[in-house]
């Protein structure tokens, strides 16, 4: 008697089942055709375009991996917007981490006003980038800017920043902090400093720690997650950096501010060479893959996980 | 206890300086509140001034006379009422579909149990770290082959499919922390999955929602990349492009339009900051909700 009315249940609890996850992929199938029709469809077609030539007036011509060679090999550009990109976030990476640690360390400190501050360093994070840097144009324009004419008074005389291959990207990066740091990655930051025990500061004040010691031990290790998870999208957000250059310089002067996808921009919408913008951008997607896992890998020894109870 | 510490003489053991710290503190502060405050100051006083206090040596910090007319000017030198209506139209059409899509679809991944869940979930945050430029080519030329471009629509098709991978995350977060007994509960009065959905866990969400849709006009309303790659003439431009309808070079024989481009740039500001203000708190949760993963 047991047996059947097992025998009778498991198929009833197995039809539940398959209407749970029927419905459930009900639910996601507005993803799931985006993520084919946007993303996965996309990706795959562009795969296929890096291996031919393609200015969109005739189809395709199939040239193997030529796009692939001639970037590495002939095209002088390519290096350049590389070794501008490479610069660009190896630079300007770890300054918006540790300027941003450092202001939600400095909001983190009980002070009165505390609120006011932590808006006014939010504010440039979410006004338009566009505006953010016209507006920092025209404060590096060279004769009739702000900062060149604060510089003089200073008793030197400014470059011409934005117009000079030398001081491009340094202004660049400038205008990113500027535009970056009080965002996110502070919230972030902070929310993590506010999460951690009271308790494990004031046990170690009782063993006799400073206070520089305290951020040391224990603020330091604790943050490590939110350290990681800030990186990584700052590094992704640094290798894709467009508008910024886009709008200030358009590359120049010289190419002394080409940025990768700015380069890939004009491959593809300014030459309609379709087939080898696909492949840089083929190229820009391992290496962003490439450099997350390796992150990924390498946080295992530095990234301190409080084990889940 | 935090602020009642904060209150009497004890300054708590997490801080890093002491009392006699605290000034240092200040100052810093007011030192980097000041440099992050008066590239803003320098716009709005730019945006101010006469055409013929623009180019001047050396640059004057005050407009000899407000020129309110500047922000007139804006609207009557460029399309700006069709830039703002485009923008308002695609922020407004995605504000829908993302917070509609990306319920429906965290609802999924939140309430019902399927094989691959873990894997499609996983799938869903890659996209990510996904950089946009190795699919965004062949999108413009699927929506070339189907002749939306230069419309609004890929602008706006992505809210409806999918929702973004952000906000998918935040409302499944979000819906997890409900009990499923109210779901249960419901269902045991014969209510469908959509109904519980839309009755008990969306207006249980509204915080959530809101975040959602707060991040989703930000994003469609500062976006410059997508509307430059899909949107060609003036008429269909979003505000971030016809902010550089302005951008004329002086050097090559342009009349200076600085002040211009200043007052619309001050204009485009202005909805951000007011939405900031009256919404802090959703801006804050959201993002401090996307650094709390794994």
């Amino acid at each position: 008697m047991s047996t059947t009315s097992a025998t009778l249940r498991r198929p009833r609890r197995s039809a539940a089942r398959r209407r749970e996850a029927l419905l459930g992929y009900l639910y996601i199938s507005p993803w799931f055709l985006g993520f084919l029709f946007l993303t996965l469809g996309p990706m795959l077609a562009s795969l296929y375009l890096s291996f031919t030539q393609y200015s969109m007036l005739s189809a395709p011509l199939f040239i193997g991996p030529q796009n692939y060679v001639k970037a590495f090999t002939q095209d002088k550009l390519f290096w350049t917007s590389v070794w501008n990109t490479l610069y660009y976030v190896a630079i300007s990476v770890p300054l918006s981490i540790s300027i941003s640690l450092l202001l939600a360390l400095l909001l983190d400190q009980g002070l009165q006003a505390t609120k006011l501050f932590r808006t006014l360093f939010f504010l440039p994070s979410i006004t338009p980038l566009v505006a953010s840097v016209l507006l920092w144009k025209w404060i590096f324009q060279p004769n009739f800017g702000i900062l060149n004419y604060l510089l003089r008074l200073l008793g030197t005389s400014g470059p011409m920043w934005l117009a000079s291959p030398e001081w491009v990207k340094p202004s660049l990066i400038v205008i990113s902090l500027w535009s970056a740091v009080g965002g996110s990655q502070m919230i972030i930051f902070l929310a993590g400093m506010q999460s951690i025990s009271s308790d494990l500061y004031e046990a170690a004040a009782i063993d006799g720690t400073s206070r520089l010691q305290r951020f040391q031990s224990i603020t330091l290790p604790l943050l490590t997650p939110s350290i990681f998870f800030n990186l990584i999208l700052a590094i992704i957000a640094a290798f894709r950096t467009f508008t910024l250059a886009y709008i200030a310089t358009e590359g120049g002067p010289a190419y002394s501010s080409l940025f990768y996808v700015l380069y890939l921009f004009f491959n593809a919408f300014k030459f309609s060479n379709m087939g080898y913008a696909s492949a840089l951008a083929w190229v820009l997607f391992i290496v962003v893959i490439t450099l997350t896992a390796i992150q990924f890998q390498a946080s295992r020894r530095w990234v301190y996980y409080e084990a889940e109870d | 206890m935090a602020t009642d510490a904060k209150r009497t003489k004890f300054i708590s053991a997490r801080f890093v300086v002491g009392r006699s710290g605290q000034p240092i503190i200040y100052a810093l502060l007011i030192v980097l509140g000041v440099l992050f405050t008066l590239p803003f100051v320098w716009t709005v006083l730019t945006a101010f001034k006469a055409p013929y206090e623009i180019f001047v040596f050396p640059p004057t910090f005050f407009p000899k006379e407000f020129q309110w007319s500047n922000f007139a000017v804006v609207w009557q030198r460029a399309p700006f009422s069709t830039f703002l209506l485009n923008t308002l139209v695609v922020a407004g059409l995605s504000i829908v579909g993302d917070t509609i899509t990306a319920s429906l679809v965290a609802y999924g991944f939140a309430r019902f149990r399927f094989p691959g869940r873990g894997f499609l979930f996983l799938l869903v945050l890659s996209v990510l770290i996904l950089p946009e430029e190795v699919t965004i080519i062949t999108q413009f030329m699927i929506y070339r082959w189907m002749g939306w471009l230069d419309t609004l629509k890929p602008l706006i098709l992505p809210a409806f499919l999918g929702g973004g991978a952000f906000n998918i995350f935040l409302l499944r977060q979000f819906f997890m922390t409900i009990p499923r007994d109210l779901d249960e509960a419901a269902m045991i009065d014969g209510a469908s999955s959509f109904r519980i959905l839309w009755q008990i866990l969306i207006p249980l969400s509204k915080p959530a929602i809101a975040t959602v849709a707060i991040f989703s006009f930000l994003f469609h309303w500062n976006d410059f990349f997508r509307p430059l790659i899909f949107l060609n003439t003036t008429e269909k431009f979003t505000l971030s492009l016809g902010l550089r309808f302005f951008q004329t070079s002086v050097e090559q024989g342009g009349e200076p339009l600085v002040q211009l481009l200043m007052a619309a740039s001050v204009m485009m500001t202005i909805p951000i900051i007011v939405l900031f203000f009256s919404l802090q708190r959703y801006f804050i949760e959201g993002i401090t909700m996307s650094g709390i993963k794994r």
